[in-house]
């Protein structure tokens, strides 16, 4: 015994000194020096209790949107947004195909950039969370209740919609600008007309304050430059959007060099409720517009497309008042406004500065038209005349601000690769800590709007390189949490995330209401089967509607004859369970799609196109009890124009 | 020092462990044995583990409340129960003769606890092949009118 002591003894003391001696080696991931002591215990949430915040961040070019918890950095869930998911047969079910279904028909895929949760009174209230699909322009609407997407609307007249959703102070609007500009109605002409010809839509899509229902409110129409970001006022500024742009050159191509010309771009302030009134007063066009508006309802547990083919547009020029340009050094990316709404952030990703103008000093120059000139019949205010401060040479590449709520502002430096916090109005450096490598945006919950919750920051990486175990050329995209509660930034944690996460939201998990099962007496779905009784099989030429139940652990019916080659075989699954976390999936052989995986008290419909005679096995995709592997079935395919009986059954064997 | 005799409580405290979780399952099937030589009477007696502890049934049945149980019983529970004979779980016929009416309230609205904790709910998860009995959201009352409209199958 005595030896066996002595023996792990020693190895402890190995294994110690190997430890030490490794923190001292330079070739070791770096940034491990500034990880407080007590990192692990702030980040620790134990077995079995909850993270404080819910965080949003978006997928990027996953086209999906991906829920942690804070401050663990564990991944909850991947909801499908703008891309299909075999997993959860989203895309693939004949449920919802029509939300992914747009002008030029069904769209698998998009470039998902930036989550923007509902608010009330400039505070997130859990209701509803939006993201931007960039590629082919729409913006999604996220339940959070269910935690699923429950309605996306199309963008006409815009090329790539960056711009978007920024939120309002009340949710009035989500808001949709273009990052290129194009012909306005699209035609075919030579791209070396970009100027003059090209234009560039800011769109302002309204949100109906009980139901989330979103439409497109109107379009204001802008000069050819690219717009770049956004975000609404609030408190004092609240009814005005503020959008950033580049490429006022409205150069058309080797754009590196062409959009870099002008020492200043522009930040352009739209006053919507101005707009608001030039709608109410006949003062805009209505031009034709191809675009779609998908919906799911929780009750039908079914997505309709709505085709859409007007728009009302507004022209700055005919509507004064409504459009002016604050001039920013070169190409601002982000443009973020603090708590108060009085100071706007103009992140100038070429310039050595950060620019922060003043709202109240932008309405003092408009009030005393004191212009510089215009660009396109739009007022270009003079800079010096709305500058609130300048932060002198934070880092390099500033690209997003978030807020703390404490008059503190944190700004991302993409090529310094850092996170820099200063204080507004003193405009001086308080603290800066790295970041691994090439920060992105930056979010702290609530950051970006009248309320942070200041506790942590997330700093969203586009480079990991050494960060984690290698795998392969490509690694997924890190994200760090910092501690910003003291005057110190700490840096607590690395977690990897899915696609490329932009932005992010985050939110106080208290405020949202997590649904735990659709209600089955609430199911609406034109093909439910409430109860086996219900399930049954019929036939309509040559489409066949199976109305299917499951529960733990079969399916009613789970012997079906009679089906041919050449049918449609549309299997409607009705999930009777009506117990929190016990989805069943459904999967049958050779079927072309995917799986379906249907929540307690909902149906969903899979279909399927035998092509060949013979008995196909059909499952639970998901493990739901002990008896899962049993939760099967068959079904017997007949060659087309056979006379095999249609008929169904479950249960029928000889009674003891 | 200090460390050897960290390493050592480690070890031992992981010894203990494992012994008494070893001795909890052996107390656990005698206590199954000696239930089931007195079966009956006191499965009758058992009231379960759950929100209903006390439930006095009047001598009459009370036939709307046993329409409305019915109601219930068709929409979420014939999934797995005939009323009259064994489907996936046993039937629900003579159960008010066999168990008492808390138990099976209890066992509608409070079955992972029961199935995890309660003797007679474990044996007939065993009796039933291990199907589950699955929790339907039912509220109170109308568990109370399922059991009203059991009362009804006698
Ligand atoms: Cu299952």
């Amino acid at each position: 015994m005595k030896q066996l002591l002595a023996k792990l003894l020693v190895l402890s003391t190995t294994v110690a000194l190997l430890v030490s001696c490794g923190s001292k080696d330079n070739v070791a991931p770096r940034g491990t020096d500034n990880v407080v002591s007590d990192a692990a215990s702030k980040t620790y949430v134990k077995p079995g209790e909850y993270d404080e915040f819910y965080a949003f961040l978006s997928g990027g070019f996953s086209g999906q949107l991906s829920v942690y918890g804070l401050p663990s950095g564990r991944l909850l869930k991947v909801i499908p947004t703008f891309s299909v998911d075999p997993e959860k047969g989203y895309g693939f079910n004949e449920e919802t195909k029509p939300m992914l279904e747009t002008s030029v028909g069904f769209v698998p895929w998009d470039d998902a950039h930036h989550p923007e949760l509902s608010q009330t009174n400039g505070e997130t209230d859990g209701r509803w969370i939006f993201i931007n699909g960039n590629n082919t322009p729409r913006i999604a609407r996220i339940d959070l209740g269910t935690f699923e997407t429950t309605e996306i609307i199309e963008i006409p007249n815009s090329g790539g919609n960056h711009s978007s959703p920024f939120t309002t102070e009340n949710t009035e609007y989500v808001v949709a600008g273009t990052r290129f500009s194009v012909p306005i109605p699209q035609e075919d002409i030579a791209i070396s007309e970009y100027k003059g010809k090209f234009k560039g839509a800011l769109s302002f899509i309204s949100v109906d304050k009980d139901s989330g229902d979103m439409g497109l409110a109107f379009q204001v129409l802008m000069p050819g430059f690219d717009y770049d970001l956004a975000h609404s006022g609030k408190g004092k500024s609240h009814g005005w959007t503020f959008f950033t742009t580049y490429n006022t050159e409205e150069s058309n191509t080797l754009m590196e060099v062409g959009a870099s010309q002008n020492d200043k771009d522009f930040i352009a302030a739209i006053n919507w409720k101005k707009a608001e009134e030039y709608i109410a007063q006949g003062k805009f066009k209505e031009v034709p517009a191809n675009y779609v508006n998908n919906e799911y309802s929780d009750e039908t547990h079914s997505a309709v497309t709505k085709r859409l083919n007007k728009v009302k547009v507004l022209d700055p020029v005919e509507c004064p008042g409504l459009v002016y340009f604050l001039p920013t050094p070169k190409s601002p990316h982000g443009v973020d406004v603090d708590p108060s709404g009085e100071y706007i952030v103009g992140n100038g990703k070429l310039s050595a500065d950060l620019t922060v103008h003043s709202f109240t000093k932008v309405l003092d120059a408009i009030e005393n038209k004191k212009f510089e000139g215009e660009a396109y019949g739009i007022p270009v205010l003079k800079m010096e005349d709305i500058l609130a401060g300048i932060v002198k040479e934070p880092g390099l590449g500033p690209l997003h601000t978030e807020f703390d709520g404490r008059g503190n502002a944190y700004t991302t430096f993409f090529i310094s690769s850092e996170v820099v916090k200063w204080k507004l109005g003193t405009w001086e450096v308080i603290d800066r800590q790295p970041t691994y490598y090439s920060v992105g945006h930056l979010m702290i919950p609530g950051g970006d709007s009248a309320k942070p919750d200041g506790k942590y920051l997330v700093a969203m990486n586009k480079i990991t390189k050494d960060r984690y175990l290698p795998t392969g050329p490509e690694m997924n995209h890190s994200a760090q949490l910092y501690d910003i509660s003291g005057e110190k930034m700490k840096l607590l944690l690395d977690f990897p995330t899915i696609g490329e996460p932009h932005y992010a939201q985050g939110i106080a998990a208290s405020k949202i209401k997590s649904k735990k099962i659709y209600k089955l007496e609430e199911n609406k779905h034109p093909y439910v089967a409430k109860t086996e009784a219900d399930a049954k099989v019929v036939r309509e030429g040559k489409d066949v509607h199976v109305y299917m139940t499951s529960i733990r652990s079969h399916f009613a019916p789970d012997n079906i004859e009679g089906i041919k080659v050449g049918d449609n075989v549309y299997f409607h699954v009705t999930n009777l369970e009506q117990d929190w976390d016990v989805p069943h999936g459904f999967a049958v052989m050779k079927a072309r799609n995917a799986e379906l995986l249907i929540m307690p008290g909902q149906t969903e419909t899979l279909l399927w196109r035998p092509q060949e005679p013979g008995i196909y096995p059909m499952y639970c995709t998901d493990f739901c009890s002990a008896l899962h592997q049993e939760m099967q079935g068959y079904v017997r395919v007949s060659p087309a124009g056979s006379n095999t009986e249609l008929k169904w059954s479950v249960g029928e064997v000889d009674e003891e | 020092m200090k460390k050897v005799i960290l390493i050592l409580s480690v070890l031992a405290f992981v010894a203990c462990g494992g012994d008494k979780k070893e001795s909890k399952e052996k107390e656990s099937s005698k206590t199954e044995k000696a239930e089931k030589k007195t079966e009956g009477g006191r499965k009758k007696n058992s009231k379960g583990i759950g929100p209903v502890t006390e439930l006095k049934l009047p001598e009459t049945i009370d036939e709307s409340m046993a329409a409305e149980g019915k109601k219930v019983f068709d929409a979420k529970c014939t999934a797995c129960h005939k009323p009259d004979k064994k489907y996936i779980g046993p039937a629900p016929k003579g159960v008010t003769k066999r168990r008492s009416p808390e138990w099976i309230m209890n066992m509608i609205l409070n079955p992972e606890e029961m199935l995890e904790k309660d003797p007679i709910a474990k044996q007939l998860y065993r009796d039933n092949n291990g199907a589950v009995m699955a929790n339907q959201d039912l509220t109170k009352e109308e568990a109370r009118q399922v059991l009203e409209y059991f009362r009804t199958l006698e």
